[in-house]
This record gives structure tokens, sequence and C-alpha cells, in this order.
């Protein structure tokens, strides 16, 4: 099966979804600034939706049970869900900010055991 | 006044003012006034109020309301003399038929009935019997505050208030020095100092009010074990006044020795009691309506001595079944006939009797309690030891009424003693007037000469009472209170004088105290005796005569129990001997110890002052008042128990004959008895001056000659030594024997048990520590270590989280893809919705 000669399918959105994931994991996992590291978590949020999306779609697998609006529904959460936890952190990181003078997250190590 | 309804409440406040006085004084007595004093005016105010109202009933509410006996007839020679000599001859012939009162009220239980055979008429007994309260109902036992007033009652509140008056105001001028801080020159402490102490005039005169409260209680009690519950508390207000000055050995060991001997004779009492509650069922005296049905149930004595019977003593039903308990257990039936037949049953082993034992046994047990109380041989030991007391409470309790009590009860208790009972208290007291009169001749002690002599004459009252003279035994009882705390009162005026007891430091001292002197003097020639053959004579001229003619009466009668009579008649000697070798020693001659004459003075006014009236009261009680012939004597008569003015014959004892009272009236021993009263008084008197007046023989002298009887009586015949070696040391040895036993045994066991305790908490305590305790540390230690060891996991890296995030998905994609794809695989192959 060669990818490149198929019709645009759910594999396909799945290889997008699959490198968006991967990306935003080593983003997070390399980044020391808090920014990027929240750049990252969109990726990879993203790249969840993207499965979500292609997995509910009646177009991309056609015979298929309907599930209806699910996926679409789920990747609206996310969203959402994105948002605020986007809210959150950038409140967090400015407050880091104030007292370290400093977005590395690695000088944000007080927590440890 | 009607009687029936006043009589219950003043007496009844009279017996409660003195209750409330102590119950003030124990609240509030030290800050009365100044160091306590306003408390001897408290209970002096108290007493002053219950003598006020005992005398307004016994002479404007009782002697109006109720009619005399009669005197039958009037012995000629006799009667012209005012006096107490309204001699009735018993002739029942002449006797007129007498109705007492016919007022019955709802709680008199005025026995009432007319004629019945032979034409025997009786003189109905004026009582009032009821209850005020019931404490509380066991079953059948019912115990109350009732009352039981005739005009022995009534005489006896009167006696007790008047003479507890005088003592009171006299005790306020005898106890002053307890007014500030005392120093009890008698107690030496470790130091060598004199004891210091507060003074507690207050709590004196906190235990005489509940002394005047008891007393009074006892006498107005209406059942036996409200006599009982009195009797008891007098116990106790005697047993605090001897120990009044609690510091010194000698007094807390008087006021114990009191106690306990008074224990012994109560052991008896209860005795007594609980045959009379077991076969009689009632420890009421007179009938009571309790049940408020109408009638009244009968009480002791109209059980023993109905009215259906003629008022004869007859033993009771209740006695009778108790005594027939076995055979009525075996099913026959006790009715009255069949009752009837087992009291005729006198045969040896009869149960008639065993019933007759049975009343000599309840009759004998409370005279137990009597012998106790008034120290009677061989319970008379304590009295002269009490006399460590404070002078008042000698010449209160200890002379006056307390020890009376005993005397008292037997009178009340009179008509339940059969005549064997009563040989055995005419025994006993004859025996008690002997050796306590001896043992007076040569004491020292001016109380104790006292006491022994209080001793005796409480000898004669019993005396009295066991040779069937109820009023003389009585009306001794009466006339002497007078004289005697009249005696009592003068010691301690002397004692207040020279401070010391010992006669051989005084002498000489009515020049320099002659209020006391005389008054004493009176005293001395009224427990003699002395007076006019026949015409007047002190108190106790009449009294003694009385007993006398009733012993003699007795001897006629028993010529075997004669020496009952020689006895009293030598002891009217020695009384007047140790009488007035007293009075002499003291008032005459010239002074034996110069320092403590020249110290001497004659007491305040608040002292000799009641030694006047009660020396007034010495010389007249015996009369009758003026222009009437109202007197002690004839007030008597009218308490005289129902039934008793017979000539009683003895059961077990059929020689035993008890001879009716009015018999010694009669001239044969009326007029003999009188000059031997007064020729015997006269001896003891002449030998007293021979000795110690004018000095003809010299007493150690004498004393040389007869060095083993003289050596003898000093030391009080040996009862002391005897009692210390039969029961004290005995007691003493046992009780060190137990508590050996204790403190090895007992304590050793106790000991050895707390010590295997000890080890096997000790074996508690390391497995609890090692074992459990180990258990628990070790997971702790466990969870720490585990705990630290996942510590190293958290490092604070943010990425480093984020790679573990990674790998752990990676891992969990990893599982699932590989091992657990099998079972995820269907719902995937539906998923795809491909056939």
């Amino acid at each position: 099966m060669n990818l490149l000669t198929e019709p645009i399918g759910v594999s396909h959105y799945l290889i997008v979804g699959a490198i968006m994931f991967v990306t935003g994991a080593l983003c997070m996992a390399t980044k020391r600034n808090a920014l990027g590291v929240l750049m990252g978590i969109e990726l990879v949020l993203n790249g969840a939706n993207v499965n979500f999306v292609a997995f509910g779609s009646e177009y991309l697998r056609p015979g298929a049970v309907s599930m209806g609006l699910d996926g679409q529904l789920i990747a609206l959460f996310v969203i959402v869900l994105a948002a605020a936890e986007a809210a959150v952190a950038l409140a967090i990181v400015l407050n880091f900010y104030n007292n370290h003078s400093s977005v590395d997250v690695d000088k944000a190590d007080e927590l440890k055991g | 006044m009607d009687p029936v309804s006043t009589l219950p409440v003043l007496l009844g406040l009279a017996w409660l003012v003195p209750l409330a006085s102590f119950t003030l004084i124990v609240l509030f007595g030290p800050r009365m006034g100044k160091a306590g004093i306003g408390a001897g005016y408290l209970a002096t105010g108290a007493i002053l109020t219950s003598a006020i109202l005992s005398s307004f009933s016994l002479f404007f509410v009782w002697i109006p309301a109720y009619d005399m006996p009669e005197p039958s007839h009037p012995v000629a020679a006799d009667s012209a003399h005012g006096g107490a000599h309204e001699a009735e001859v018993h002739d029942e012939a002449a006797h007129k038929e007498e109705h007492g009162d016919d007022d019955h009220g709802e709680q008199h239980a005025e026995s009432s009935h007319g004629e019945h055979d032979g034409g025997h008429a009786h003189f109905d007994k004026p009582e009032i019997a009821g209850e005020w309260y019931t404490l509380g109902k066991f079953g059948s036992l019912r115990i109350t505050i009732g009352y039981y007033i005739d005009s022995l009652t009534v005489m006896m509140f009167a006696m007790v208030t008047f003479i507890a008056t005088c003592i009171h105001f006299y005790a306020i001028g005898y106890m002053h020095d307890e007014l500030h801080d005392y120093v009890d020159h008698e107690v030496t402490l470790e130091d060598g100092q004199h004891l210091h102490r507060p003074g507690r005039f207050h709590r004196f005169f906190q235990y005489l009010s509940l002394f005047c409260f008891s007393m009074l209680g006892l006498v107005i009690a209406g059942n036996i074990a409200m006599v009982f519950v009195f009797w008891e508390l007098v116990g106790i207000c005697s047993y605090f006044l001897i120990g009044f000055y609690i510091e010194r050995k000698s007094a807390s060991n008087a006021a114990n020795k009191a106690f306990i001997v008074n224990r012994v004779g109560d052991f008896g009492m209860i005795i007594g009691l609980m045959v009379i509650f077991a076969t009689l069922g009632t420890f009421a005296f007179g009938d009571v309506d309790a049940d408020g049905d109408g009638t009244p149930e009968p009480g002791i004595f109209s059980q023993v001595r109905s009215p259906e019977n003629d008022y004869a003593l007859v033993v009771p039903d209740g006695v009778i079944k108790a005594a027939a308990a076995s055979e009525i257990a075996k099913g026959v039936e006790a009715t009255p006939e069949q009752i009837q037949s087992w009291r005729e049953d006198m045969e040896p082993g009869g149960v008639g009797r065993w019933a007759y034992w049975l009343m000599i046994i309840a009759g004998v047990g409370i005279f137990c309690g009597c012998v106790g109380k008034s120290a009677q041989f061989p319970l008379h030991v304590w009295l002269p030891d009490a006399m460590e007391g404070p002078t008042p409470v000698s010449a209160l309790v200890h002379s006056a009424t307390m020890v009376a009590a005993g005397v008292y009860l037997v009178g009340r208790f009179f008509p339940f003693f059969v005549p064997e009972v009563l040989l055995v208290i005419a025994i006993i007291g004859c025996i008690t007037l002997f050796v306590a009169a001896t043992i007076a001749i040569t004491a020292v002690d001016i109380k104790r000469v006292l006491a022994y002599s209080t001793v005796s004459q409480l000898g004669y009252m019993m005396l009295a009472l066991g040779v069937g003279g109820w009023s003389a035994g009585v009306f001794h009882l009466m006339t002497h209170a007078f004289f005697k705390s009249l005696l009592f009162m003068c010691s301690g005026s002397v004692i207040h004088a020279v401070h010391t007891n010992d006669m051989t430091h005084m002498g000489g001292l009515r020049k320099k105290m002659p209020w006391t002197a005389y008054t004493m003097l009176v005293g001395c020639l009224a427990i003699m005796g002395a007076g006019v053959p026949f015409t007047i004579g002190l108190s106790g001229h009449y009294s003694k005569d009385a007993i006398l003619a009733q012993a003699m009466s007795f001897e006629a009668a028993n010529p075997m129990l004669g020496w009952l009579f020689y006895v009293a008649a030598a002891g009217a000697a020695i009384t007047a001997f140790y009488m007035f070798r007293l009075w002499f020693l003291t008032f005459a001659g010239e002074p034996r110890d110069k320092h403590r004459y020249d110290h001497a003075h004659e007491s305040p006014k608040v002292m000799y002052v009641p030694l006047v009236i009660l020396a007034v009261m010495a010389v007249i009680v015996g009369w009758s008042i003026y222009g009437t012939p109202v007197g002690i004597q004839k007030l008597l008569e009218q308490a005289r128990p129902m039934g008793i003015l017979t000539t009683a014959h003895g059961a077990l004892l059929t020689d035993l004959v008890h001879p009716d009272e009015h018999l010694s009236h009669l001239e044969e021993f009326h007029v003999a008895s009188t000059w031997y009263a007064t020729l015997t008084g006269l001896a003891g008197l002449g030998l007293a001056i021979v000795f110690y007046g004018v000095r003809v023989l010299n007493p150690a002298e004498v004393a040389n000659q007869f060095k083993r009887v003289y050596k003898f009586l000093v030391n009080k015949w040996y009862f002391d030594e005897l009692y210390n070696v039969i029961f004290v040391k005995p007691v003493l040895l046992v009780s060190s024997r137990v508590a050996d036993f204790d403190k090895k045994v007992i304590d050793g066991l106790i000991d050895t048990l707390a010590i295997g305790t000890r080890m096997i908490a000790r074996l508690d305590d390391m497995i609890d520590r090692y074992f459990v305790d180990g258990l628990i540390n070790a997971f702790a230690g466990w969870t720490y270590a585990v705990a630290l060891w996942f510590r190293g996991a958290e490092t604070g890296r943010l990425r480093q989280y984020v790679m573990f995030i990674v790998l752990g998905t990676v891992v969990l994609f990893i599982l699932i893809t590989f091992y657990l794809s099998a079972p995820l695989a269907p719902s995937l192959s539906t998923l795809e919705g491909r056939p």
C-alpha cells in the first residue's frame, strides 16, 4: 500500500497527527523556554485533535458505522480545554517571571523531592 | 385547756427548742458574740423556754385536767403532816370507783372500762398516746416519732428542763475560762509546755443543747424503738461531754470507756427489742390508731396487761405463738382455746414455760440497757471515770438526768416485767448500792465521791423498782435529781475556787465560800434523808423512806430475800457517812493547803444563785403543793401503770412474791422503815462527826487497822483491774494476734498478688514494646525506605517529567499494540465496519 497513490484517507490524517504529536512532544522535552513548552503542548493537543476528527469523519470512512459528531465534539472540547490551559499556564509563567526574572523551566525545580 | 390536743404541741415544742438551739450553734457558734458567748445565752434561752413550756404543761394543763387518785384509806396518824405522807393503804374493798377524765379524743388511748368482777375498782390512768410522724414502714415494722404522755412524762419534762436551766446558768459562769484561749494545765506537751488552745465555750453549749433535746426525746418517746434512738443520742452526748477536754489522755479514755461499756448494755437492749418486736409485732407503748380505721392497735402495755384480763400480767398471745412456732408449723391451729391451753402448759418443756422464758429474756434484755446507762453493777465502772468531763456535765448528764434514764425506762417498762425479772433488777440494784457506797467511803476525789454516791442512789432506785415499789423508785429518781445536781454543782463551785478535785487539799472552805458550803450542807442532808420522823423532812427523807418501806414489805413476803432490805438499810448509813465525810473534809476544820485556801473565793452570782434555787428545791420537792394534796407522790400514783397495784407471784420461782406497793404504807412497815431510815442516817452522820467533824478518832489509824479492807475499797473492789484482766487484756492480746495475722498473712497475700501482677504487667509491657510496636515500626520503616527511593524520581525538572510522560505513553502504546491487541482487535474490526 503506497500512501502516495492512495486517495486521501484516515491514514494520511493519522500520519499528520503523529508528526504533530511527536514534534510537540519533542518541543516540550527540549525547550527551556516556558513559552516554547506551551507551544509544544498546543502541538500535542492539536495532533490528537486531528486524529479525533479523522476517525469521526464519515467522508474519510465511507460505509463504516456512523459515530455521529462524537469526534468533532471531542475536538471542540480539546480546543476549549487548550485555551483554558493556555490561560492558566500563561498566568503561571507571568508570575514565575515576576519572581525569577526568567521563563526558564529548568529553574522551576523548587518542588523536587 | 384540753390536754389531749395541747400537750403534744406544748411538750413537742419544749422538746424541739433545744434542737433548734443546737443547730444554730453548730452553724454559727463561733461567731455568736465575743468568743461565742452568745452560744451560751442562746442555749440557756432555749432550755429556759422548754422549762417554761414544761412547767406550764404540768401546772396549768395536766394537773387541772385530771383527777388525782383518791387515797382509799388515809392512815390517821400520818396524814396530818402535810408532806408526802398521804399514805394509801391497800384495801381492795375500800377502793372507790374512780373514773378519770372521760374525754376520749381521737388519739386518746386512755383505757376506759368501768365495772368488773368482785367490785374491784380501778383508777383509770390518764395517758395520751399518738404519733407525730411515720419515718418508715418495712413490712409490719413501723418506725415512728410518737409520744406517750402521762403524768410521769410531764413531771420528767418539768424536772429535766428545770435542772437543765439551772445548770445552763451555772455553766455560763463555770465555763468562762473557755471564752478566751485556754491553757490546759493538765496536758503537758513534749516540749514541757502546757497545751494552749482556743476556747470551746460555744461547743460546750452546743453539746448541752443536743443533750437536752435527746433527753427530752427519750422521755416523750411513744415507742421503744424511738426510746432506743434517743437512748443512743444521750449516750453520744455523754461521750462528747466526757471527752470535752479531749487533749487529756484520761478524758479521752474515760469517754471511750463510757461509750464501750454502754454498748455492752445496749447489746442486751437490742436483744430485748428483737424479742418484743418478733413476738408482739409492735414497738408502741400505748394504743395508737396507726392505720386510721378507728380502732387503736394494742401497744406493748395493753398486750401484756389487757383490760380483758383485768390488767393482770398475762403472757400475750404473740409470745405464746412465738413459743409454739414448732407446733404451729406442724399444723396445729392457733385458736384462742389452743393458745389458752398452751399458756397454761407450764410443765418443764411446755409451751407456756417457753413463752414465760421469752418474757424474762425480753425483760432482762431491756434491763441490760438500763444497767449500762444507769451504771449498775457490773457495768458501773464507767460513771466514776465520766467525772473527767466539766462539772456542769457531771451535774446534768451524769447524775440528774441521763443516768436516771435507765431507771426511767425500767419505770416506764414496768408493766412488762414479770416477777422474775424484777427480782434480777432488785438484786442488781442491791449489789450496786452497796458496792458503790463502800467505795465512796475511801475516795478522796470530791467528784468521785459524788459519782459513787450517784451509782449507789441509782442502785436504790433499781432496788425499789425491783421489789415492786414503782412509785418509791421513780420518786427517788425525782428527788435525787434535784439534790444530786445541787451537790455536783457545789463541788464544781469548790473546784472552781481551789482548782483541785482532791479533798485532802481542801478544808475550812466554809468561811471562804459560805453560799456553796451551806447549799451543799442542804444537799447532804437531803441525800441522807434528814427529817423529823412522821413530821416533815427534806425531799430525800420521803423517797428513801418509801424505798425502805417497800423493801421491808418485800422482806416480810420473801424472808429468803430479806438481805435486800438489810443491805439497803446499811447503805443508808453509809450514804450519810460518806456525804458528811465529804462535807467535813471540804468545808470544816483547818485548811490543809494554805496556798489553795488563800486563793479560794466564792463563785460569781451566776453560779451560786442556781445553787440556792436547787437547794430550795431539794428541800421542798417531796412536799405537796400548799393547800392541795398534789405532790410528786400523788402525781406518780396517777402515772402508775395499770394493773401493777396487786400482789404478784412468780411463775417459775413460785415462792417469789412481789407485795402490792400500797401494803408498804401499813403501819408495821411504814413506822419501822421510817425509824430505820432515820436511825441509820443518824448513825452514819454520827460516825462522820466522830471521824471528821470533831476528830475523836483518826481516820488514818482506822484505815491502818483495817488495812486490807481499806486497800480493797481504795482500789474500788478491783473492778477495773478485774475487767482489765478478763476483758481488756484478752481483747488486746487477740487483737495484736489478729493484727499480726493481718500484717503477715493477709498483707503478705496481697503483696504476693501485687508482685505477680507486676511481673505479668512487665511481660505484657515487653510484648507490647517489642512485638506489637516492632511490627508497626517495621511497616513504618519500610514505607519510609520506599518513599526515599521514590523521592529520587522527583527531580523538579519539567522537561524530565515530559520525557517520563512521553516514555510512559510509548510504553503503553507498545504494550497495547503487542500484548493487548488481541482483546481489543474485534472491537476495532467492528469499528472499521469492514466485513
